[in-house]
C-alpha cells in the first residue's frame, strides 16, 4: 500500500513541498540539540 | 487556597467544559463524533495533540525531575520530531485515504479481522488498564499537597470530564483541549516569572543559571556510550524515535486527534507544530524545575517534598527520628548556602583556581544533604513499608502553594487539571470510538448503516469508559509501585502494535496469519525478556516492533503459497 500522493501543497511562504517541511523542521530540531548543548556549557 | 484561587480554578475549567459541551451538544453524525468536525485547522489539531501526551503528571513530575535529576530528560523526546516526521508522510496520508475512524480498522483492511481485533484488543488492554490511573495519579498529589478528599477530586474531575466527552465526542475534546493548552501555556510562563522575582535580589536568571550548572542540574545533552547513563543523545534519539512512533502513529488516542479535521494539510502542520514545539516546551518545564532547585537553596528547605506524609510520621511513634533529621538536614542545608556565598565571591573573583575549590566544596555540601535526603527516606520506609518515598512529585505544586500570591495558585491548580482532563478526554474518546468500530460493529454488522444507533452506542461506551476509570481509581487502592507497573506495561505492548503496523506499510507480501501470530509470538517474547532482563522499558518498543516483523517475514516464508498476501 503506497500513501497518499503528496498532491496539497504545503500552503506556506517559502515551502514548495511537503519535503521542504520535513527538512525545515529536521533543521530546527538540530538547531535545537545544538542549542542544548552550548546551553549546557556555557552554565556547567 | 482562597475565594479568589477557587474562583478562578472553577470558572476556568467548568467554564471550558461547559463551553466544550453546549457548543458540541448538537453533535450527531458519526463522523463528526469520532473525527472530529471537518472545519477544524492545524493550530486546535496542534494544541489537540501536545494536550493528548501532556497529562496532569507531565506539569507535577517533570518540574520534579528538573529539581532532583537536572534537565537530561529532555533527551528522552529527541526521537519525537523525528517519528512525527514519519507519520506525517506514511501513516497520516494512508488513514486520511482509506476513510478510517480508527488506526485498527486500516489493519482489518490491510490485513484481516483478526489482525485488527488484536490491535484493537491490545490498545484497550494497555489504555483500559492506565485509564484509572490517568485521574487516580494527579488526584493523590492534589488532595495531598490541597488537603481536598481524594474520592471528591476523582469523582468531580472524572464526571466532568465524562459530561463534554459523552456530549460532543472529538469535537468537543479538540474543542476544550485548544483552551487548556492556552491556560496551561499562560499558568507555566506566569510560574517561571514568578520564580526568577523569588530568587535572591541580583542573582538573576544567568547567577541562577549558573548555580544550577554548577550543582550539575543543567547538563541537557550526554555524548556519552555508555549504557549505564540512563539518559543520553543517542537512547533518546532511538528508543524515543520507536516509543514516539508507537505513541504518535498506532496509539487510537492521538490518532484520533488529527485524522479529522480540514484537510491532510491541517493535520499535517498540526503535527509539525508539536515537531518543533515538544522539545523547547519540555525543556521549559525542566528549567523551571532547576530553578525552583535554585530558589530553594536560599530558602528554609524540607528534608521530604511530601509534607502530608512526613508530618504524618514526625507527629507518630517515631517522631523523634524523623525531627532529628529535619535538624541534621537544616543544618548542613544552612552549611551549604555559606558555601553557595564562598562559590558566588569566587565566581565573580575570575580566579579560576578558587573558583574550582569553592564548586568543589559546593559539591560536597549538596551531597551531604542529599544523603540526608535518603536518609529520610530510608526511615519512612522502615516506620512504614508502604509509605511514599518519591517526593519530586510534590516539589513543584508545594512551591506553587506556598509561594505563589492568590489567584495565580487557582490558575496552576487549573493548570494540573486541565492537563488531566485534556489528557483524560482523549483517552475516552479513543476507547469509546474504538470499541464501537472494532468491536461493538465488527459483532453487529447489520448496524453499521444506522448512524444514530451507531453515535448512541459510542457515546454509552465513553460514559461507560469513563465510569469504569472513575471506579478502577477509587476502588483499586493503587500502590505507587503499580503506577509505574501500569505504565511500563504500555511499554510492553507499544512496540509490538508498532511492529504490526510497520509490516501493514512496508512488508508488502506479508499476510493477515503470519503477522497476526507474528505478534502473538513478538509479544510473547517480549513478556519473557521483561521478567528475565534487566534493561530499560524503552527498549522493547525496538525489541517488540523488530521481533513482531521478523517473525511475520519468517512465517510468511514458512506458509504455503495459497497463503493471503498483502493486497495492495
Amino acid at each position: 500500500m503506497k500513501p497518499e500522493p503528496d498532491d496539497e501543497s504545503p500552503g506556506l511562504p517559502g515551502f514548495r513541498t511537503w519535503r521542504g517541511v520535513y527538512w525545515f523542521v529536521l533543521g530546527c530540531f538540530v538547531l535545537v540539540v545544538i542549542g542544548l548543548t552550548l546551553f549546557s556549557r556555557a552554565f556547567a | 487556597m482562597n475565594l479568589v484561587d477557587w474562583l478562578v480554578l472553577l470558572g476556568t475549567m467548568v467554564g471550558i467544559a461547559g463551553y466544550g459541551a453546549w457548543r458540541t451538544r448538537h453533535t450527531d453524525h458519526l463522523d463528526t463524533y469520532l473525527k472530529g468536525s471537518k472545519t477544524t485547522g492545524w493550530f486546535t489539531i496542534g494544541l489537540s495533540v501536545a494536550a493528548t501526551q501532556a497529562s496532569a503528571i507531565t506539569f507535577l513530575s517533570i518540574p520534579g525531575q528538573g529539581f532532583e535529576s537536572g534537565i537530561g530528560f529532555v533527551q528522552n523526546y529527541f526521537g519525537l520530531p523525528l517519528a512525527l516526521i514519519i507519520v506525517c508522510a506514511v501513516f497520516l496520508p494512508i488513514y486520511r485515504k482509506l476513510g478510517v475512524y480508527t488506526a485498527y480498522e486500516y489493519l482489518g483492511k490491510r490485513f484481516d479481522q483478526k489482525t485488527r481485533l488484536l490491535g484493537a484488543g491490545l490498545f484497550l488492554l494497555q489504555r483500559g488498564l492506565a485509564a484509572g490511573v490517568t485521574i487516580y495519579a494527579p488526584a493523590i498529589i492534589l488532595s495531598s499537597v490541597l488537603g481536598w478528599r481524594l474520592d471528591l477530586t476523582i469523582i468531580g474531575a472524572g464526571l466532568l470530564v465524562i459530561v463534554y466527552t459523552v456530549t460532543g465526542g472529538s469535537v468537543a475534546v479538540s474543542l476544550t483541549q485548544k483552551w487548556q493548552m492556552l491556560v496551561i501555556f499562560a499558568g507555566m510562563i506566569a510560574a517561571f516569572f514568578i520564580v526568577l522575582a523569588r530568587l535572591p535580589a541580583g542573582l538573576g536568571f544567568s547567577g541562577a543559571a549558573h548555580l544550577a550548572g554548577a550543582l550539575g542540574k543543567l547538563e541537557a545533552v550526554d555524548f556519552s556510550l555508555d549504557p549505564s547513563h540512563r539518559y543520553t543523545l543517542w537512547s533518546g534519539l532511538i528508543g524515543g524515535l520507536f516509543l514516539s512512533l508507537s505513541y504518535f502513529g498506532t496509539d487510537q488516542s492521538q490518532v484520533q486527534r488529527y485524522i479529522g479535521g480540514a484537510s491532510l494539510r491541517e493535520g499535517r502542520l498540526g503535527l509539525m507544530f508539536n515537531a518543533v514545539l515538544k522539545i523547547p516546551m519540555q525543556f521549559f518545564i525542566l528549567l523551571l524545575g532547576a530553578l525552583v532547585f535554585v530558589f530553594y537553596q536560599f530558602q528554609p528547605a524540607p528534608v521530604f517534598y511530601n509534607e502530608a506524609e512526613w508530618a504524618r510520621h514526625t507527629n507518630g511513634p517515631q517522631g523523634a527520628t524523623f525531627r532529628a533529621l529535619e535538624e541534621k538536614h537544616a543544618a548542613l542545608h544552612a552549611a551549604k548556602q555559606q558555601r553557595i556565598a564562598a562559590w558566588q565571591v569566587a565566581r565573580t573573583s575570575g580566579d579560576t583556581g578558587a573558583e574550582q575549590a569553592a564548586r568543589t566544596a559546593l559539591l560536597a555540601a549538596q551531597k551531604a544533604t542529599d544523603d540526608v535526603r535518603t536518609e529520610a527516606r530510608s526511615a519512612l520506609l522502615a516506620a512504614d513499608p508502604r509509605a511514599k518515598t518519591k517526593d519530586s512529585d510534590y516539589v513543584f505544586i508545594g512551591f506553587i502553594v506556598r509561594q505563589l500570591p492568590h489567584g495565580l495558585v487557582g490558575l496552576l491548580v487549573a493548570v494540573m487539571i486541565a492537563a488531566a482532563l485534556g489528557s483524560k478526554a482523549s483517552e475516552l474518546n479513543a476507547l469509546g470510538a474504538t470499541t464501537t468500530i472494532d468491536l461493538w460493529r465488527h459483532f453487529r454488522p447489520l448496524a453499521e448503516h444506522d448512524e444514530a444507533r451507531n453515535v448512541r452506542a459510542a457515546k454509552w461506551f465513553t460514559a461507560g469508559w469513563g465510569i469504569f476509570a472513575i471506579g478502577f481509581a477509587l476502588f483499586a487502592g493503587f500502590a505507587e509501585n503499580l503506577i509505574e507497573a501500569i505504565n511500563i506495561l504500555g511499554s510492553i505492548f507499544y512496540g509490538v502494535v508498532l511492529g504490526l503496523f510497520l509490516t501493514a506499510f512496508f512488508l508488502k507480501r506479508i499476510g493477515g496469519t503470519a503477522v497476526f501470530w507474528g505478534a502473538v509470538a513478538a509479544q510473547a517474547l517480549v513478556f519473557v525478556l521483561f521478567f528475565t532482563l534487566n534493561i530499560s522499558y524503552l527498549w522493547y518498543n525496538l525489541i517488540g516492533c523488530a521481533a513482531c516483523m521478523i517473525f511475520a517475514l519468517v512465517l510468511q516464508a514458512m506458509l504455503s503459497p495459497q497463503s493471503k498476501p498483502a493486497t495492495s
